[in-house]
């Protein structure tokens, strides 16, 4: 089976991949100013036992190699130790916090695909006309708008001038939740949406020049079936693939939407890891997303393969 | 796998005479760049003075823009901040654009080992999300702004080699380059004089999109107290301390992010200038 063989093919390159980012991950303890032993103790008063304690615990009187297939045995059981600053596991914490950043990334992403489906294929049959234009202007300044900009921007209007919607947590229960994540959704797609809507156009305008469009309309089919059935089935090739790009942007924007709503999910819990030098918590959290955006990267390889039986033919050949 | 696809330009043809938008787009960025040299000097107040016995202020007469929590006048940080916006982004395109044209001219016109080692760090660069890597090394080396910009650097010229490769494999098979070949002209020169002229219009709009780009990141960095050093006036920093103070003097936070985003859309109106300009004048065979 040729499928079967590219998707083997594709893992075992993730594989290897896993294995660098995994060997960069753990070398960062070493790269770190300071002794492994300042690294992971911090502030705590140091005395000899604890000193003891810690090297035993980290292998750290093991050989450099030794104590990182050590520490890989442990990540590949998704064991990356406890987190300085609160004792408690790693892993632990990561799954704690990352159902409420997956909701707010597929809340997010719905959003940029209905905006940037709907506002690109209307930008791209109205080509040229003011409208268009606008559009067009609207998506470069969309595009320059980084996350926590456009998160001030409606937690100020939304928020605080209106009071409409809550302006930190992430809420209980579903639709508490859906409420209370609105704003930081809509903050997180404002950009994704920008870059989904030139896209689409683009990718519509390019099927809509194509001869087999006009020759269809001249055949007396419909306006609508055409859009349908001709342009926007052909056009959802490279818009599978831009999707794919867009939930691993997604996923790094979620980080500063969630500082700027004090939403406490994985971006949180990177940003306070980062901050205070919480080396334990920063490896499990980047082997974690890493893990994520190469699973992405993995779907919309597939995605393209569902979809266009041209690129099937070729990839699988 | 990604989708290229054509890239939409808000100027749609080359023009003869100047375009009003342009106009506007280049007053304002020389504006801001005045700013990040000369900002401190024009500023009514120092940036860094704190009036504790003032405090938090909204809009008045002597502070146009109130001031934040420490009585420090908000203009006057506006003002100071375009350094950090400025000068930061301008050395990441830069230095991306020198190693990535380097590297992207050798790779496209040796090929073989070299090519394959070049692209084997493009391939990896582009797998992994920059800002979180920045995110990560940050917190391991503990933030700045300067190492922020070195790591940027290394994460966005993977993305200039790659184009530069593209486009140099395109122009090496062609008789010029043959010519010149056949005279002895020597390999560096034919790269950089020959070659790099032909695909520099390509190099300069990616540069312009760098410098957008790194300018939100770094912004973004001190916005998660990763970047600049804590009371460094920076737009990215404003937002962040001026979050809790929404309520009371929205400004504060409003005004920088705004900054933010006026000067990163003016930098890529202003790329796709360059860009519609120079491949009109035929620089692009």
């Amino acid at each position: 089976m040729a499928i079967v063989r590219f998707i083997v093919r594709r893992l075992l390159a993730m594989l290897v991949l896993l294995f660098v980012i995994s060997f960069l991950v753990f070398s960062l303890l070493y790269l770190a100013p300071g002794s492994a032993i300042d690294v992971l103790l911090k502030n705590v008063p140091r005395n000899p036992e604890t000193v003891a304690a810690l090297t035993a615990k980290y292998h750290l009187d093991e050989p450099f190699i030794t104590q990182y297939w050590i520490w890989l045995q442990g990540a590949l059981r998704l064991d990356f130790g406890e987190s300085i600053q609160t004792t408690l596991p790693v892993t632990g914490e990561i799954l704690a916090r990352l159902p409420v950043t997956v909701f707010l990334a597929i809340y997010a992403f719905a959003i940029e695909m209905a905006i940037g489906l709907g506002v690109g294929v209307l930008a791209a049959l109205r080509q040229r006309s003011v409208a268009d234009r606008g559009l067009v202007a609207l998506t470069v300044v969309g595009l320059s708008t980084p996350a926590f900009v456009s998160g001030v921007f409606l937690l100020y209007v939304f928020s605080v001038a209106l009071g409409w919607f809550p302006a930190f947590g992430a809420g209980e229960g579903f639709l508490d939740r859906l409420w209370h994540l609105t704003l930081p959704a809509f903050s997180l797609a404002i950009v994704g949406s920008a870059f989904v809507v030139k896209h689409v156009r683009a990718a519509v305008l390019a099927v809509l020049d194509q001869d087999y469009v006009t020759f269809a309309r001249a055949r007396g089919i419909s306006r609508s079936k055409v859009l349908f059935q001709y342009v926007l089935r052909n056009a959802m090739i490279p818009i599978l693939g831009v999707s794919a790009m867009v939930l691993a942007f997604l996923l790094i924007g979620a980080v500063f939407i969630e500082v700027t709503f004090s939403i406490n999910g994985m971006g949180s819990l990177v940003v306070k890891a980062a901050n205070s030098q919480d080396l334990p918590m920063i490896q499990g959290v980047a082997i974690f997303i890493a893990l994520i955006v190469m699973g992405f990267n993995l779907l919309a390889d597939l995605a393209y393969l569902a979809a266009d039986p041209r690129v099937r033919n070729r990839t699988l050949a | 796998m990604s989708a290229r696809t054509e890239v939409v330009s808000l100027i749609e043809a080359p023009r003869t005479r100047p375009n009003v938008l342009v106009v506007v787009t280049l007053t304002i960025l020389g504006l801001i760049v005045l700013l990040a040299v000369f900002g401190r000097l024009v500023s009514p107040y120092d940036p860094m003075q704190q009036d504790l016995g003032l405090g938090l202020s909204t809009p008045s007469s002597e502070h146009w823009l109130g001031t934040d929590a420490l009585g420090r006048d908000i203009l006057s940080r506006i003002l100071a901040g375009a350094a950090s916006a400025v000068v930061g982004p301008f050395v990441i395109a830069l230095g991306a654009m020198v190693l990535g044209n380097v590297l992207g001219l050798l790779a496209g016109y040796r090929g073989g080992r070299i090519d394959s080692i070049i692209m084997r760090w493009v391939d990896l660069t582009f797998s992994l999300p920059g800002t979180l890597v920045v995110i990560v090394v940050a917190g391991t080396f503990g933030g700045s702004y300067w190492l922020a910009v070195v790591l940027l650097i290394i994460l966005v010229a993977p993305g200039d080699a790659r184009i530069i490769r593209g486009a140099t494999l395109e122009q090496a098979p062609r008789p010029y380059v043959e010519a010149a070949k056949s005279i002895g002209v020597s390999e560096p020169r034919i790269l950089l004089t020959h070659i790099w002229p032909n695909v520099a219009p390509a190099a300069i709009a990616n540069a312009s999109i760098n410098f957008a780009g790194s300018l939100v990141a770094l912004a973004g960095l001190s916005f998660l107290g990763l970047g600049v050093a804590a009371g460094t006036p920076d737009w990215g920093l404003m937002v962040a301390e001026g979050r809790s103070l929404l309520f009371v003097n929205p400004v504060a936070v409003l005004a920088p992010a705004a900054m933010i985003v006026l000067t990163a859309t003016m930098v890529s109106i202003a790329g796709d200038w360059v860009y519609e300009r120079l491949s009109s004048r035929g620089m692009s065979r």
